[in-house]
């Protein structure tokens, strides 16, 4: 009995009896690598994510099938703070608190955006930078709000934290796709997720994820949270290595002279 | 070589962190200063955080006054009551400072107050050194002695007490003072003070100049220290591996820079450290006068959720 059932659910999937309809054209995904590391002597890494559409009919005819792939990083809370002059300097004036912004996002399609989904399917999945940022709880009470979340998205852009990577997904024979993200050195940690969108007439056809893992390893994992868990044993252990540094220092340079 | 530093959470280029550390570790050999209101800018203009920076650049001090203090100490050109005494208004200037910088961290004000500090401070230190070296070129060419020193208002202060080694008999209240303030710029700019402490020390309490050096080491060790370990409980803002890499150019610059010091001539190099201290100076004070090109600026370091 039992394996008969296993059996039929198995099987349930391509009979199209499952609650939602198995699409007709499906991602299969590879990444490059599934966890980055940040070493000391990490510069950033670039992760390559490639992948086929499996279909069980021959390639309908119309209009192509589009790929868009995002990447997006851990969310945090963000303070955008706004510099005025005064009394002839600039200091930091006002600030808006952003609650939930990721702390990495790239979005890659072949062809433009615009070409690859519409307003409505991009607002439901949020994909394009302008509809992820909507749900990113800027404060309200505001009224530059606005001008905040977008000084945010422009800095963030600027240290290629924010990737809008139009044209930059290959696809061949409508099947075989590829694309590079390049994760700059200053990335925050935790789990990234990439999310895989296959579009025909601007509509969401099939939607893939996976995870990526983003750690700080060896030294700097262990400096790190040693720093954040045990701040004052961390202290102590700064001041003991720069008295023995120092000290070595002065018994290094006597021996050297003499 | 690119390298990740773990609390300030920036990639930087190591052998630029060495030279920044050997250099100010040669200008610290030369002219016998601690060299940290260079570095900490230096490490501003690299894009370290400034909070970072600061706490950072006080462990490094540690480490480069320990060494200088180990030669004093052999020398017996340290005051240890006057040390004492100073490090006691010390403490209590670094765990002020330490509080109005966690707070004003808080608040996105702390890169102002410390460029703010810097721009005064290094003003006011570049245009006296500036000025004293080219009287002191001019002296030595007409060849006419130095003034004397006056011992003024200072030495009427109640609460006497007796400095065997400097030769002294004044009030506490003074060198109290001149403690706290040092320990307060240490904590806030992540500085010795010993650009501010020595000359208070020769021409304030009226101390002889060959203990000068040796004391004031001797009380920015354990201001210093004390500020490390402040800054690591408050603000988790120090980077071990960044402040070992400036240790390590530093250790070699320092032995660079006595060994130069014999050969060139003092106030002519005074006038060159003069120039350099009124630059970093000039760039800080352009970058608060002058519109950036970003109003805006991001901070997720210490953001609650």
């Amino acid at each position: 009995m039992r394996r008969l059932r296993t059996l039929v659910l198995a099987l349930l999937p391509l009979l199209g009896l499952s609650g939602a309809p198995a699409p007709a054209e499906e991602v299969v995904l590879g990444l490059s690598q599934d966890e980055i590391p940040i070493t000391a002597t990490f510069t950033g890494s670039e992760i390559l994510v490639f992948g086929a559409v499996k279909r069980f009919d021959p390639l309908p005819a119309g209009p192509p099938l589009r790929v868009i792939v995002t990447v997006s990083g851990p969310d945090a809370p963000v303070i955008v703070r706004r510099k005025e002059r005064r009394f002839g300097i600039w200091v930091n004036v006002s600030s808006v608190r952003i609650g939930e912004a990721p702390s990495f996002y790239a979005v890659a399609s072949t062809g433009t955006l615009a070409q690859a989904i519409s307003e409505t399917e991009d607002l439901r999945h949020e994909i394009s930078i302008p509809k992820v940022m909507r749900t990113v709880g800027a404060a309200t009470d505001n009224p530059d709000a606005p001008e905040f979340a977008e000084a945010l998205v422009r800095i963030r852009a600027e240290e290629e934290l924010y990737q809008i990577l139009e044209n930059s997904v290959a696809f061949d024979d409508q099947t075989l796709f590829w694309t590079g993200v390049f994760l700059p050195p200053r990335l925050t940690e935790g789990t990234y997720a990439v999310r895989i969108f296959l579009t025909r007439e601007r509509e969401v056809v099939d939607e893939y994820m996976t995870l990526i893992d983003v750690r700080k390893v060896g030294l700097e994992r262990w400096l790190h949270r040693l720093a954040i868990e045990q701040p004052l044993y961390y202290g102590l252990m700064a001041l003991a290595l720069a008295a023995v540094a120092g000290w070595g220092a002065s018994a290094a340079a006597r021996a050297w002279r003499g | 070589m690119q390298i990740y530093l773990p609390i300030a959470e920036v990639s930087v280029n190591a052998y630029l962190l060495l030279g920044m550390g050997g250099l100010v570790g040669v200008l610290s050999g030369m002219f016998g200063v601690g060299g940290g209101f260079l570095l900490t800018p230096l490490l501003f203009f690299i894009g370290i955080p400034p909070p970072v920076a600061v706490a950072t650049g006080a462990n490094q001090i540690v480490a480069s006054s320990i060494s200088g203090v180990l030669a004093h100490l052999r020398r017996r050109t340290v005051d240890l009551p006057m040390g004492l005494v100073l490090l006691a208004g010390g403490l209590v200037g670094a765990a002020v400072g330490v509080q109005v910088f966690t707070m004003l961290d808080r608040t996105g004000q702390v890169d102002l107050l410390v460029t703010l500090c810097y721009v005064v401070f290094l003003g006011a230190v570049g245009a006296l050194m500036f000025i004293e070296s080219l009287s002191a070129l001019r002296r030595s060419r007409k060849g006419s002695p130095p003034k004397r020193r006056k011992h003024g208002w200072v030495h009427s202060l109640p609460v006497k007490m007796k400095f065997r080694t400097s030769g002294l008999y004044i009030s506490v209240f003074p060198p109290l003072a001149v403690g706290f303030i040092v320990g307060l710029l240490a904590a806030i700019m992540g500085v010795g003070g010993g650009f501010i402490m020595v000359p208070a020390m020769i021409y304030l309490l009226g101390m002889p100049t060959k203990v000068v050096i040796g004391t004031s080491l001797f009380q920015i060790i354990f201001v210093t220290g004390f500020v490390t370990v402040m800054h690591a409980t408050a603000s988790q803002t120090v980077d071990v591996l960044l402040a070992l890499i400036l240790i390590i150019g530093g250790v070699v610059g320092a032995q660079v820079g006595t060994a130069l010091a014999v050969r060139m001539k003092a106030e002519q190099l005074r006038i060159l450290l003069a120039l350099l201290v009124l630059g970093v100076c000039a760039k800080l004070a352009l970058d608060l006068l002058i519109e950036p090109a970003e109003l805006f600026s991001l901070q997720t370091r210490g953001v609650r959720p």
